[in-house]
C-alpha cells in the first residue's frame, strides 16, 4: 500500500537548512517538510560555538575581511563570488534570527555580543577579530529553536520520523517528488511536488571518531548520486581538533576563542611553533596536523600515545560557567575529568563535510563542469556544496551557511514553482524502493550490517583520516569493495512494519558506503594537499594542477567517474596559507 | 597515532583492549506485533565502564537482537531522543555510563505516553502540549532595523529555560501527568516561562491565559520529579512556581 501526497515544493530535512527554506516557502506556496528525526533532534541543535557576521558591535569589522578569511581559510577552494555574496547577506540574517527570537548573548549595552573564533581575522590576517556571534555554547541548539518556533508560528506541515529512500525524476531529467518511508508503519509514500529541497545534514558517521549523531549518514548526497547527479569535492572532510578521547564528542572552538590552549605531553603549548600569529586559534586542518605531528613525534599521551590535551583551567571559573558550560559538562560526565582543574584529553574527530550536493547560490543543484540546473531540485546546508567552505570550514561558516543559503533556496524554489506545472511521475514509482528493501527483508541469513558498519568506520579512520597517502586510499577503496559485496549479502533481524529501525540503519549504512566511495574515489585521485585534505605523499598544495572542485559520478555499472570544474576566482589571489 | 603508512602494518593487529566489565541489561518489550503484552528481555555483554548506556543497547541491537527498538541520535545528551526509565529514574540513555549502573540495569520506556515498540513511545500528545502554549516569539511593535536591545541581565532572566530539548523527560515523570489527561505538563510550561519572561516577547498575558485554565500550572503539586529528571539541569519547578506567580499577580 502506498499514499501519494502533494504540494508544491517539498523539504527533505528538518535541521537549520530545511527549517529555514520552509519558513521561506510556507508563506509562498504549498510545503511540506520530511524529516527522519523530530526536527528538534537534529544535528544542528548539537552545534556549540557560534554563528559569525560581520556586525562589529564589539570591535571593528567588516563583511569584505570575513569573505577573506572565508576564503583563505578554504584553502582558495571557495568559489569567491559566493562568500562574497554569503559574508555581505550573513549581517542581515543574523539580525532576523534575533528578531525571531534567538537568545543571543548580549554586550553591556544590550547588543548582538561576539567572540573570538579559529581563522576569523580583521584587515585580511593582522589579528584575531570578534566576529562570532553566540549563546553559551549551545548556539546550534538555539538556532534550531528558534526556527523550529517560527515553523509552528506558521503551521507548517511536517511529516516526521519519515525517511526520504528515493528522488524521482522524469526522463528529462525533471524532479517529481520523492518516495518516503513512515517509520511508524513501515508504509511507503509518493510525495508529488514541482520542488525539492534536500537539507539532510552530514555524513561524519562514516568514520570511528566523530563529532557527528548517528544519524548523520550522507542520505541526501547518496540518493541523488544514485539518480545521476555528481557530488562535489567529496574528499574535503574536516576533522576538527578537539574532540573528547576516543569518543570524538567535540569541544567547542570556543573554548580556544575563550582563552584555552592545547598541550602536549610534555605541557607545551606547541601550537605557538605551529601558527606564530594566532596559535591556537589558526584554522582546524591546521591544529590537527599539528596534533597529528605531536603524536607521531611521540609527544601524545593516554594508553596509547594518541591523545593531546585542551587546557581551559587558567580561565576565569564565571567565564567558562557563563560561556561554556556544556563542554565542562561533556568532560565531567563522559571522561571523568575536571576541566577546571586539569586538562582534558582530546584528539582530532571526524566533524564537517565541506563536500556534497552542487549547488549554485540560490540552492539549486547544478550539474557538470557547466552547471546545467536539474529544474526543481535543490540543495542545502552541510549536504550541499555551494562551495562556500572549499577544502577547508571556518568555525561559525555553517551555521551560517544554513541561514542565508535556506532562506535563497527557499525563496527561488517558491518562485519556481510558481512558473513550473507539476510534473507526472512513473506508473510504480516505489518500484525501486520496494525491491530495495524486499531485498533486506528476504534474506534470512547472510551478513550483518553491524560488523560491515564497525569495519567502515575503523578503517576509514585508519586509512582515509587527518593524514592520508597513495597507498592508504588504495587500500580502503579495496575494503570497501569488499564491504560493498558484503552489503549485498545483509539481512537483518527485525521482519516487522512498525518502527523497524533495524531496516532503515541498514539503508543507511548503504548511503554510507556511497559517500565513503565518492570520498576515496576524490581524495586518491587528488594528489595534492589542500586544507583538510592532507597527502603525505603529496605535502603541498599544487595550484597549477588542482585548483578545481572534483566532481565524482557514479555509473550504472557502479564505477566512479570523476570530471572537474574550475574554482570561480574573485578578488583573492592565492597565497601560501600561514597564520 | 602513527603515519597512513604505518597504520597499513598495524592495521591487522588487534587494537589495545580496553578493561571490560559485564553489564546485564533487563529490557521491557513491547511489539503489538508480537504480542498484545509486554514481556522482559536481557542480555549480559561485557562493555568498557565508560561506555554510554545508549551504545550499550546499540551493541546488543547491533549483533545480538536486531529487534530491539530505541529512538536515539546525538548520543552526548543535547537531542532529547533517547530519555528512558533506568533503574526506575527518567534519564537519558546517552548521559548514563556502563559503570553507573553496573552490574545491572533495568530500562523500560518513559510513562504516560502510549509505548508504540519497546522504547518508542507517541510523542504526539507531548508535542500538543508543547504547541499549545504559543512557542515563538510574538512581538507586533514593528521591527527594529538591526537586533532588539536586551540587557545581559534581561537575557540572564530566562536563560535556564533556554535550554530545553524538548525530551520530555519531566513531564512523564510526573504523577499527575500521569492520572491527568489534560495537563499540559512541566515541558509546555517550561517553554512558556521562556517567553513569557524575555523582555522581548509581549505575549506573556496570552500564554499565562491558557496556562491558568485547568489544564495548565495550577495542577502542578510541586512534587520535584521534574527537576530531578531533567537532564538539562532546568530547575523546572522553580519554573513553574514562577509562572504560577506571575499569574497570580500578574507581574511579569
Ligand atoms: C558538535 C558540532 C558542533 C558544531 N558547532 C558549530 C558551530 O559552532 N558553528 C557552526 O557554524 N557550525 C557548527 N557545526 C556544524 C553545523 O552545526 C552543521 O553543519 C549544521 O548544523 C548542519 O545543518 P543541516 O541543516 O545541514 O543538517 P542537520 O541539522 O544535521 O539536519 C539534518 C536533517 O535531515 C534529516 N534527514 C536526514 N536524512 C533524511 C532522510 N533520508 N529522510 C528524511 N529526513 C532526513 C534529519 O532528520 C535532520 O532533520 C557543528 C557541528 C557539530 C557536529
Ligand atoms: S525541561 Fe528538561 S526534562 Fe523537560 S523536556 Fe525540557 S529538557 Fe527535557
Ligand atoms: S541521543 Fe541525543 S540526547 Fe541522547
Amino acid at each position: 500500500m502506498t499514499t501519494t501526497h502533494t504540494y508544491d515544493a517539498l523539504v527533505v530535512g528538518g535541521g537549520g537548512g530545511g527549517l529555514r527554506a520552509a519558513i521561506e516557502l510556507s508563506e509562498r506556496c504549498r510545503t511540506a517538510v520530511l524529516s527522519k528525526l523530530y526536527p528538534t533532534r537534529s544535528h544542528t541543535g548539537a552545534a556549540q560555538g557560534g554563528v559569525c557576521a560581520a556586525l562589529g558591535n564589539v570591535e571593528e569589522d567588516s563583511p569584505e575581511w570575513h569573505a577573506f578569511d572565508t576564503v583563505k581559510g578554504g584553502d582558495y577552494l571557495v568559489d569567491q563570488p559566493a562568500a562574497l555574496l554569503m559574508t555581505e547577506e550573513a549581517v542581515e540574517a543574523i539580525y532576523q534570527l534575533e528578531r525571531w527570537g534567538l537568545p543571543f548573548n548580549r554586550t553591556p549595552d544590550g547588543r548582538i555580543d561576539q567572540r573570538r573564533f579559529g581563522g576569523h581575522t580583521r584587515n585580511h590576517g593582522e589579528a584575531p577579530v570578534k566576529r562570532a556571534c553566540y549563546a553559551a555554547d549551545r548556539t546550534g541548539h538555539m538556532i534550531l529553536q528558534t526556527l523550529y518556533q517560527q515553523c509552528v508560528k506558521r503551521d507548517v506541515r511536517f511529516f516526521n520520523e519519515f525517511y526520504c529512500l528515493d528522488l524521482l525524476r522524469d526522463d528529462a531529467g525533471v524532479t517529481v517528488g520523492i518516495i518516503a518511508f513512515e517509520l511508524a508503519t513501515g508504509e511507503l509514500h509518493v510525495f508529488r511536488a514541482k520542488a525539492v529541497v534536500f537539507a539532510t545534514g552530514g555524513y561524519g558517521r562514516m568514520f570511528r571518531v566523530t563529532s557527528n549523531a548517528h544519524a548523520l549518514t550522507g542520505d541526501g548526497p547518496a540518493l541523488v548520486w544514485r539518480r545521476g547527479i555528481p557530488l562535489e569535492d567529496m574528499e574535503m572532510f574536516q576533522f576538527h581538533p578537539t574532540g573528547l578521547a576516543r569518543l570524538g564528542v567535540l569541544l567547542s572552538e570556543a573554548a580556544r576563542g575563550e582563552g584555552g590552549i592545547v598541550l602536549n605531553r610534555e605541557g607545551e603549548r606547541f601550537m605557538e611553533r605551529y601558527a606564530p600569529t594566532i596559535k591556537d586559534l589558526a584554522p582546524r586542518d591546521m591544529v590537527s596536523r599539528a596534533i597529528y605531528q605531536e603524536i607521531k613525534e611521540g609527544r601524545g599521551g593516554g594508553p596509547d600515545g594518541d591523545w593531546v590535551y585542551l587546557d581551559i583551567s587558567h580561565l576565569d571559573p564565571t567565564v567558562i560557567e557563563e560561556k561554556l558550560p556544556d563542554i565542562t559538562e561533556f568532560a565531567r560526565i563522559y571522561l571523568k575529568v575536571e576541566p577546571l582543574e586539569e586538562p582534558v584529553p582530546i584528539q582530532p574527530t571526524a566533524h564537517y563535510a565541506m563536500g556534497g550536493i552542487p549547488t549554485d547560490t540560490d540552492g539549486r543543484v547544478v550539474v557538470g563542469a557547466d552547471e546545467d540546473v536539474v529544474p526543481g531540485l535543490y540543495a542545502v546546508g552541510e549536504c550541499a556544496c555551494v562551495s562556500v567552505h572549499g577544502a577547508n570550514r571556518l568555525g561559525t561558516n555553517s551555521l551560517l551557511d544554513l541561514v542565508v543559503f535556506g532562506r535563497r533556496a527557499g525563496d527561488d524554489a517558491a518562485s519556481f514553482v510558481h512558473d513550473t506545472d507539476l510534473a507526472t511521475p512513473s506508473e510504480h514509482p516505489e518500484q525501486p524502493t520496494l525491491e530495495l528493501l524486499d531485498g533486506i527483508l528476504g534474506r534470512t541469513t547472510g551478513d550483518n550490517a553491524g560488523e560491515i558498519r564497525e569495519e567502515l568506520q575503523d578503517n576509514m579512520f585508519d586509512l582515509a583520516f587527518v593524514v592520508r597517502s597513495d597507498e592508504s586510499l588504495a587500500k580502503m577503496q579495496q575494503i570497501l569493495m569488499s564491504l560493498r559485496e558484503r552489503y549485498e549479502r545483509v539481512a537483518i533481524t527485525d521482519k516487522g512494519a512498525r518502527y523497524n529501525t533495524d531496516l532503515m540503519e541498514t539503508v543507511e549504512l548503504g548511503y554510507l558506503l556511497d559517500c565513503a566511495d565518492a570520498l576515496v574515489a576524490g581524495a586518491l585521485v587528488r594528489t595534492e594537499s589542500r586544507g583538510a585534505h592532507f597527502r603525505e605523499d603529496h605535502p603541498l598544495r599544487d595550484d597549477a594542477n588542482w585548483l578545481k572542485h572534483t566532481l565524482a559520478y557514479r555509473e550504472r555499472d557502479g564505477s566512479i567517474r570523476i570530471e572537474y570544474k574550475p574554482v570561480k576566482m574573485g578578488p583573492y589571489v592565492p597565497m601560501e596559507r600561514k597564520y | 597515532m602513527v603515519t597512513a603508512a604505518d597504520v597499513l602494518d598495524a592495521s591487522d593487529q588487534a587494537r589495545p583492549t580496553i578493561d571490560t566489565i559485564p553489564l546485564t541489561v533487563r529490557v521491557r518489550r513491547f511489539n503489538p506485533e508480537v504480542s498484545e503484552d509486554s514481556w522482559w528481555d536481557e542480555w549480559t555483554v561485557r562493555c568498557d565502564p565508560l561506555e554510554r548506556l545508549v551504545e550499550v543497547l546499540h551493541q546488543i541491537k547491533w549483533h545480538h537482537d536486531g529487534t530491539l527498538s530505541f529512538r536515539r541520535s546525538c548520543a552526548h545528551g543535547v537531542c532529547g531522543s533517547d530519555a528512558m526509565l533506568i533503574n526506575g529514574r527518567n534519564q537519558l540513555a546517552c548521559k548514563v555510563l556502563a559503570q553507573d549502573v553496573a552490574p545491572r540495569v533495568t530500562i523500560e520506556p518513559i510513562r504516560g505516553l502510549s509505548v508504540l515498540k519497546d522504547l518508542i513511545v507517541d510523542m504526539e500528545p507531548f508535542m500538543d502540549g508543547y504547541r499549545s502554549i504559543l512557542p515563538y516569539l510574538i512581538n507586533d511593535s514593528g521591527e527594529p532595523e538591526k537586533e532588539r536591545r536586551q540587557s545581559p541581565e534581561d537575557r540572564h532572566r530566562y536563560d535556564d529555560t533556554t535550554k530545553c530539548i524538548l525530551c520530555a523527560a519531566c513531564t512523564t515523570s510526573c504523577p499527575v501527568f500521569w492520572g491527568d489527561e489534560g495537563y499540559v505538563g512541566p515541558a509546555a510550561i517550561v517553554n512558556a516561562h521562556r517567553f513569557i519572561f524575555d523582555s522581548r516577547d509581549e505575549a506573556g498575558r496570552e500564554r499565562m491565559k491558557i496556562l491558568s485554565e485547568k489544564t495548565g500550572v495550577f495542577r502542578c503539586r510541586t512534587t520535584f520529579n521534574c527537576t530531578d529528571a531533567c537532564p538539562r539541569g532546568i530547575e523546572v519547578t522553580k519554573a513553574i512556581q514562577e509562572v504560577k506567580r506571575a499569574i497570580l499577580f500578574e507581574r511579569f
